[in-house]
């Protein structure tokens, strides 16, 4: 099940050159670009773990897109996503974030049902890759 | 252009393309702003003409890569070199070699760290900001420390001989420094000099080459000397080149900035008379000759003739 979190996760995965062309569109606004993973893809898993500082002061894509391939390199089966952080007095929030690299099988997501109080059932999602621990999933 | 591939017999257009990328302009700017500095010029015209001729080899369908374009400039001090370097970008940007033409300035302090894997992060962070732009390296040889074998300064170096090696299309690495103290830099890090391209030495400037620069200064600070004032500069410059401390360019400017003060001081203590425009503009030759250039001259000169 593909994972769809973040801008443009309907479409198919974007190549390098789009990716550089979308951070390049960030950087000219003046956003501070950065690179975070996870192995948990919870929709609620809003704190990924950061990939190195974020990048301020960029004025060219191909620096991120070093970055880029780094942590592909380092996390090849993990979830990677590039943000772009508006520091705009007033804003002050990601103005974009997504994902650009995923594990190949993406096992999705279980219904779990839970019987509360008074037989009332109670729906949550799990994660199949949470089953293993950290750093073990999507072998 | 539109249409396909242009067929491989038809002759190209030089003047054409030269006019399209607006280096003659460029060049010319650069002739009548900067004094001097022939061989940095001639460096300069043969770069725009090699980029310019790498253009059209690509449009033929002939390609010999991205040429290196790492740069060191040396010199004594106060012969230009961070002026061009500050150029260098804008010109690259032009001639369409660089994608965005800004020049990121940085000294040993803004590359290495100041504990064990400080150095490898600060040092990656600066490359990623001069990507797509000139990283200018002042005063480069401070960067390798011999007399201290645990300088951090030697992983950063390693860090920028990879990047000038794999990074060639994002950046263009210029380093700077004195003639001397470069030459032992490079000798200590023959990777270094072999990665460079292009070595240009500043030659230091002539007699007329610094009257003339000192014009183009009082010109933009919107000033002028009186006729008087003409010779006694003249004369200055000759002395002020004799002394050692003696800085070029930027000997000049300091000597001009003092010239300036006893202007406003003289015309502090001629006050009650009405300012005119003309004497608010006008140094003259008492402002020059007042310098202590010329009072320790005619001393030296009393001394030995007593």
């Amino acid at each position: 099940m593909r994972l769809t979190q973040g801008t443009f996760s309907f479409l198919p995965d974007l190549s390098d050159d789009q990716i550089s062309n979308q951070i390049e569109y960030c950087l000219e606004n003046g956003w501070a670009v950065s690179i975070e993973y996870t192995d948990d893809p919870h929709p609620r898993n809003t704190y990924w773990e950061m990939f190195g500082n974020p990048m301020f002061d960029l004025r060219d894509a191909a620096g991120v897109m070093k970055e880029v391939s780094a942590a592909r390199t380092t996390f090849p089966n993990h979830y990677i996503k590039v943000n772009a952080f508006d520091a705009t007095r007033g804003v002050e929030s990601l103005r974009l974030s997504f994902i650009v690299n995923r594990p190949d099988p993406e096992p999705g997501f279980g219904l779990v049902r839970q019987e509360v109080d008074g037989r009332a059932i109670r729906y949550t999602l799990r994660a199949y890759a949470t089953d293993q621990p950290e750093g073990e999933r999507y072998q | 252009m539109t249409g396909g591939a242009r067929p491989a017999d038809r002759p190209l257009d030089l003047a054409a393309a030269l006019a399209e990328s607006g280096v003659d302009e460029l060049l010319a700017t650069l002739d009548a702003e900067l004094v001097g500095l022939a061989p940095v010029k001639r460096r300069i015209r043969e770069i725009a003409a090699l980029l310019l001729v790498e253009k059209l080899r690509l449009q033929v369908g002939l390609s010999a890569g991205p040429p290196s374009l790492h740069m060191s400039f040396t010199g004594n001090p106060g012969t230009g070199k961070t002026t061009i370097a500050l150029r260098m970008a804008e010109i690259l940007h032009r001639l369409g070699y660089v994608r965005k033409g800004h020049l990121v300035a940085v000294t040993r302090d803004d590359l290495v760290g100041q504990f064990i894997g400080h150095t490898a992060p600060r040092t990656k962070e600066v490359v990623k900001r001069a990507m797509g732009g000139v990283l200018f390296i002042d005063e480069a040889y401070f960067l390798y420390r011999p007399e201290n074998e645990r300088d951090y300064g030697q992983e950063a170096i390693e860090i920028l001989l990879q990047v000038m090696e794999n990074d060639r299309d994002d950046l263009v690495v210029i380093l700077a420094g004195y003639k001397d103290r470069m030459d032992r830099f490079f000798a200590s890090n023959p990777g270094m000099s072999s990665r460079i391209a292009h070595h240009v030495d500043f030659p230091d400037y002539g007699q007329d080459e610094l009257y003339a620069i000192a014009g183009l200064m009082l010109e933009k600070m919107q000033y002028r000397l009186s006729d008087d004032a003409r010779t006694a500069l003249g004369e200055y410059i000759e002395r002020r080149r004799a002394r050692p401390s003696f800085a070029n360019a930027r000997s000049i400017r300091n000597a001009l900035d003092r010239a300036r003060l006893r202007h406003a001081d003289r015309l502090f203590g001629a006050a009650g008379e009405p300012l005119s425009r003309e004497a608010l503009m006008t140094i003259e030759a008492s402002d020059i000759r007042a310098s202590r250039v010329f009072s320790e001259a005619a001393a030296t000169a009393e001394e030995s003739t007593p």
